[in-house]
């Protein structure tokens, strides 16, 4: 009965995944392949294994100032779009209020939008109000891309939320701050860290706004444009490619790992799907 | 009660709806006006005028642009779409542990750096690169392919993957809704396999099929760094018109009116995406 409710054959929808996964990881492997080649081009045949190509990142330093710049940008962009998307999921999950749906889908609305766009609209509006351009401006633009993520994250914590908690919170003598901190709070922390990491992955790869935004002082993805057009600076750009990718996974694998916590802990089944749902 | 819960709630969402009205409502108004002023070099005239709608719709440089990165955009979503069905479908209803395993694979190329991701296709697709490399290794060709790099398709090619998640996350959630009663109740009633995916599997996908439709549609029309990299100049999309009229070019005023104008029409393309999705789905025939 079971296998008589798919419509396709298994085998051949399994051959398929696995082509699948090789065409999306295919520039991926790539990657470290070039980042330890030990030849000044990005060519095949590979001739030799190196890892200097890392020490030259070590020793570059307006590498050093774009990983600060985007560090700081990524962590400020992370904690505002996090309290930002706390307000707005918690407002969605808890209340009901005038124009609700309108609210939000406007507030989502950067996850449509082309982010040339974005970028061009603050680029114009900071030019009219007469304001430099500089990392600020770049946590400006990030923090409203960011936002919609965070509200999707934080939606399934607030959502799984028991509202007797509260209410019981309420009734001993907790005020609305007090049971917001010790009850509330404790309750959706792993989705906050959650939504914390993922914001700042997504902040740290940002590029288009960020290159619109930015004034002298460069983000990482930035930085990476500039050296693009120089071949010299390739494969230690490739070797960063290398580092940003394992920071992405383990940034990534330690989200899951407290939004799960955060679904256990309310006692609702993870769904794989997460936020997105 | 109500009128508390509902003060409560709109006192909770307006730091959130405050700054999107700053940050995105103003900037797009200000675009808005902007498309209606004039900029010759540094003099910015604010006398209101359709001049660069006029050049942005009659130039044939801007239209030329406009209409190749829709006919791209358009193939990269129905590549990615098509591409990315079979793939939810397979993590939907075949796949019994480690959903969110594979879910997670498939995210995870996704987060390196989008720039080096599309250099890397560079890497992939040149003329000394891993595909002719391994083509004239194997003896299937004598002299390196030239068409797989500079062109359009090479602009498709890489979007097609960029995008690729954007595109199976949707779909996967509108086939994990399915109830999968209404399949075997389907097989009772004499549908055949093909059948059935047809009258019932896929018109409940439709959602998620529309929505990854327009994930992926609509931003890439807007991207100029894959065409910029890999799609040489029969590869430049409108997206890159854009940009230079913002930098190089200094014609602000001339580049919101192209944003605005591609805008609007993706955003028609897309209501009747959405209408035309609603018309044939969500409900079993």
């Amino acid at each position: 009965m079971k296998s008589a409710l798919k419509a396709f054959p298994s085998k051949w929808l399994a051959v398929y995944a696995v082509a699948y996964m090789v065409f999306l990881y295919a520039p991926v492997i790539l990657l470290p392949m070039f980042a330890f080649n030990d030849a000044t081009v990005i060519s095949f045949p590979l001739t030799g294994f190196t890892a200097k190509w890392f020490g030259v990142l070590w020793q570059t330093e307006a590498l050093h100032g774009a990983v600060r710049n985007s560090l700081v940008v990524g962590l400020s962009s992370a904690v505002l779009s996090t309290v930002l998307g706390a307000c707005a999921a918690r407002a969605a999950a808890r209340y009901r209020f005038p124009l609700k749906r309108g609210i939000m889908s406007f507030i989502l609305l950067p996850l449509v939008l082309p982010e040339i766009i974005v970028a061009v609209a603050l680029l114009v509006l900071l030019m009219q109000l007469g304001m430099p351009l500089s990392l600020v401006t770049v946590v400006l633009g990030h923090v409203l891309i960011c936002t919609p993520f965070a509200i999707a994250i934080l939606s399934s914590a607030f959502q799984g939320l028991d509202q007797s908690l509260e209410e019981a919170s309420f009734d001993l003598g907790e005020t609305r701050w007090g049971t917001f901190r010790r009850v509330i709070l404790p309750l959706v922390m792993p989705g906050v860290v959650s939504s914390l990491l993922i914001t700042f992955t997504i902040s740290l790869d940002e590029f288009i706004i960020a290159f619109f935004l930015t004034g002298t002082e460069v983000t990482l993805p930035v930085y990476i444009w500039s050296q693009l057009r120089f071949p010299g600076k390739l494969p230690s750009v490739m070797a960063l490619g290398t580092i940003l990718l394992v920071l992405s996974v383990l940034l990534l694998i330690l989200a899951e790992w407290f939004r799960r916590r955060s679904a256990r802990k309310q006692g609702i089944e993870a769904s794989a799907t997460g936020g997105f749902a | 009660m109500l009128t508390g819960e509902r003060r409560q709630g709109l006192a909770l969402i307006s730091p959130t709806l405050l700054y999107s009205l700053l940050m995105l409502a103003a900037p797009l108004i200000m675009v808005l006006t902007f498309s209606f002023w004039t900029q010759n070099y540094l003099e910015l005239d604010t006398t209101l005028t359709l001049d660069n709608y006029r050049e942005a719709w009659s130039k044939p440089i801007y239209s030329t642009l406009i209409f190749r990165s829709l006919k791209i955009s358009l193939i990269v979503t129905l590549v990615t779409v098509v591409l990315a069905f079979p793939i939810a479908y397979y993590l939907s209803f075949h796949v019994k542990q480690r959903k969110a395993l594979w879910l997670f694979l498939i995210t995870v190329p996704f987060w390196t750096s989008y720039l080096l991701r599309v250099f890397l296709w560079k890497v992939i697709l040149g003329y000394n690169g891993v595909l002719n490399t391994a083509l004239k290794g194997l003896g299937i060709i004598e002299e390196p392919l030239t068409f797989l790099l500079y062109n359009a398709n090479a602009v498709v090619l890489t979007l097609a993957h960029a995008w690729a998640p954007f595109a199976i996350l949707p779909i996967f959630v509108a086939l994990e809704k399915i109830d999968r009663s209404l399949l075997e109740a389907a097989e009772d009633l004499g549908d055949g396999p093909v059948r059935r995916f047809f009258r019932i599997t896929l018109p409940l996908a439709m959602p998620g099929v529309v929505a990854s439709t327009l994930i992926v549609l609509i931003p890439t029309v807007g991207d100029f760094i894959t065409p910029k990299l890999v799609g040489g100049t029969d590869g430049l999309m409108i997206a890159n018109m854009i940009q230079i009229q913002f930098g190089k070019a200094n014609n602000a005023p001339l580049g919101a009116a192209l944003a605005l104008s591609s805008m609007l029409i993706v955003a028609s393309i897309s209501a009747v995406i959405f209408l035309l999705g609603k018309r044939f789905g969500g409900k079993v025939q």
